[in-house]
């Protein structure tokens, strides 16, 4: 079961992240890349906030995400959360990507056990608009 | 004390000399007027209380979109001549002192004569802030999360500063319970009639871990305004002047949206705030200290931003505003920096940080409903967290 309803808004890609939520339907988490000074960055932007150049790859994230912070809600702020709540928000960090950090959810952990440091596995999810989504799980062996 | 440049621009430096106030009431509470009307009616009193006359205005400023556009204004009241109008962008009252900044260099520089400060907030009229906002640049990376709302984004920061130094429940409580002790003495405050100790805080629901219903803000409808001088004129108005010291807007580098977007704001300042840079600049500007500081309006958004802006602008060390609170400092009765004298936006109303302004000028005049003796320094601060942030330090005539 989705950790959502259906009626929750997914995505609508624009001029700046298409190309995220095409590697997304690819089940593969691409951050962008500076080609000039090589940092990574998130959301994805025309340029580099280090270091201004427009030039940019993309890089695959590892298996080495972590629970930086979340929020457990239990106030809902839209109509498709009532039935939700209450539901976490995570901010999961990828140290060895320049510690960039990505918005999303745990979807296997009770509220309590939920702990900042943990590290996590990512998983795939269909949004309401049949988009898929990065949301993240326990992760298994660590 | 440490001296005071402001003083060197002599009789051109810019000062308040009027306080305007709509009535405050919760949001959807306005269903006779308009958001203009009361935009106008803000206006309107602070002239008034100036000694001024509408003609004599020929400057407007606002922030966050304020919709009130001062070509609208400028008819509904008729004003003969608009010099100079100027807007702060970025979301929320984090720029609520920037448009201090663009009077001040207005009047001082004679682009303008007198320039209204203004914010109207009907969120009966337009949207709750505290809901889900179908515009907002940057929803594909929070919304299908289920990131909808300020108390969404701002709860894992704050959970993050906890986490770090050690900062408990009770330090958030101490914010929301001396607010509403201030706001008990104010008669134009929302919550002003509802007393709120910390027993009734820690059993308050919870809105986004760790925040509960009283570390968030207020949502409501009202206006106010201020108006802006030069020292020169003042001298001959009915009002004490309050001097506008220092004023800055901006924000540490790297922030982004910050927390209004999708929280890649450099890693170690995560949970510690982006009011730093502006903290610096405003207190070089104003050649003082935090500790020359007598009195402060803390933009109260969150209980817990409240506690990272007192490190940020440097009233106690990194992490050190858990214990800073806890020894009764920003208390009206006895603390060495009481704060939020009108009840802030947790008590008394969320005009975006503008009657903050207000209750920063009315220190500085002596005329607060928790004046605080002796006070000749006021802070002011603007958000946190979304930038820009701002800041203001108001000194007493």
């Amino acid at each position: 079961m989705a950790y959502f309803s259906n009626d929750l808004p997914g995505p609508v890609p624009g001029l700046d992240d298409r190309e995220f939520w095409e590697q997304c339907q690819q089940r593969r988490l691409m951050f962008q890349r500076c080609i000039d000074c090589g940092k990574v960055r998130h959301p994805p932007a025309p340029g580099c906030k280090a270091c201004g150049s427009f030039e940019s790859d993309c890089v695959e994230a590892g298996d080495d995400a972590e629970l930086f912070s979340y929020t457990v809600v239990h106030h809902a702020a839209h109509e498709a959360v009532r039935g939700s709540v209450p539901y976490n928000i995570a901010i999961v960090r990828y140290p060895a990507l320049d510690d960039v950090r990505i918005v999303s959810n745990v979807i296997d952990v009770a509220s309590d056990d939920l702990r900042i440091g943990m590290p996590l596995s990512l998983v795939w999810e269909k949004a309401g608009n049949g988009l898929l989504v990065p949301r993240y799980s326990r992760a298994v062996g660590k | 004390m440490t001296e005071i440049r402001e003083a060197a621009k002599g009789a051109r430096a810019a000062c308040i000399v009027g306080l305007g106030e709509s009535e405050y009431r919760r949001w959807g509470g306005f269903t006779d007027r308009s958001e203009l009307e009361l935009a106008c009616e803000a206006i309107k009193l602070a002239v008034s209380d100036a000694g001024l006359t509408l003609s004599d205005i020929d400057g407007l400023s606002s922030y966050a979109g304020d919709a009130n556009e001062p070509s609208y204004i400028q008819d509904v009241l008729g004003l003969p001549e608009l010099r100079f109008t100027s807007m702060v962008w970025g979301g929320g009252g984090t720029g609520s002192c920037g448009p201090l900044l663009h009077a001040a260099l207005a009047v001082e520089s004679g682009v303008a004569n007198a320039v209204v400060v203004f914010r109207a907030l009907c969120q009966g009229q337009s949207r709750r802030y505290g809901q889900f906002n179908p515009a907002r640049p940057g929803n594909n990376f929070i919304a299908p999360f289920g990131m909808f709302s300020p108390p969404n984004m701002i709860a894992p920061l704050i959970q993050r500063y906890m986490h770090e130094f050690g900062i408990r429940q009770e330090h958030l409580g101490e914010v929301a319970v001396s607010n509403r002790a201030n706001a008990a003495r104010n008669p134009r405050a929302v919550m002003g009639q509802r007393p709120l100790d910390m027993e009734t805080y820690l059993a308050s629901r919870i809105i986004a871990s760790p925040l509960r219903l009283y570390d968030c803000c207020q949502e409501n409808d009202g206006a106010c305004a201020v108006v802006i001088t030069r020292m020169e004129r003042a001298r001959d108005l009915p009002r004490r002047p309050v001097r506008i010291i220092a004023a800055a807007q901006g924000t540490n580098a790297g922030w982004g949206t910050g927390a209004l977007g999708a929280h890649n704001m450099p890693v170690e300042e995560y949970g510690v705030g982006n009011g730093g840079k502006v903290a610096k600049e405003l207190f070089a500007a104003a050649g003082l200290a935090p500790s020359d500081i007598d009195v402060a309006q803390i933009y109260d958004h969150f209980s817990g931003l409240v506690l990272m802006s007192l490190e940020n602008y440097g009233f106690c060390e990194k992490g050190g505003a858990g214990d800073f609170v806890e020894k009764g400092n920003i208390r009206w009765d006895g603390g060495s920096l009481p704060i939020n004298t009108s009840g802030g936006h947790l008590s008394e109303a969320y005009i975006h940080g503008m009657n903050l302004v207000v209750e920063g000028a009315r220190q500085m005049r002596g005329e607060s409903t928790s004046q605080v003796d002796e006070a000749k320094l006021c802070l002011v601060t603007g958000g946190l967290a979304g930038p820009p942030t701002s800041a203001a330090i108001l000194g007493a005539a």
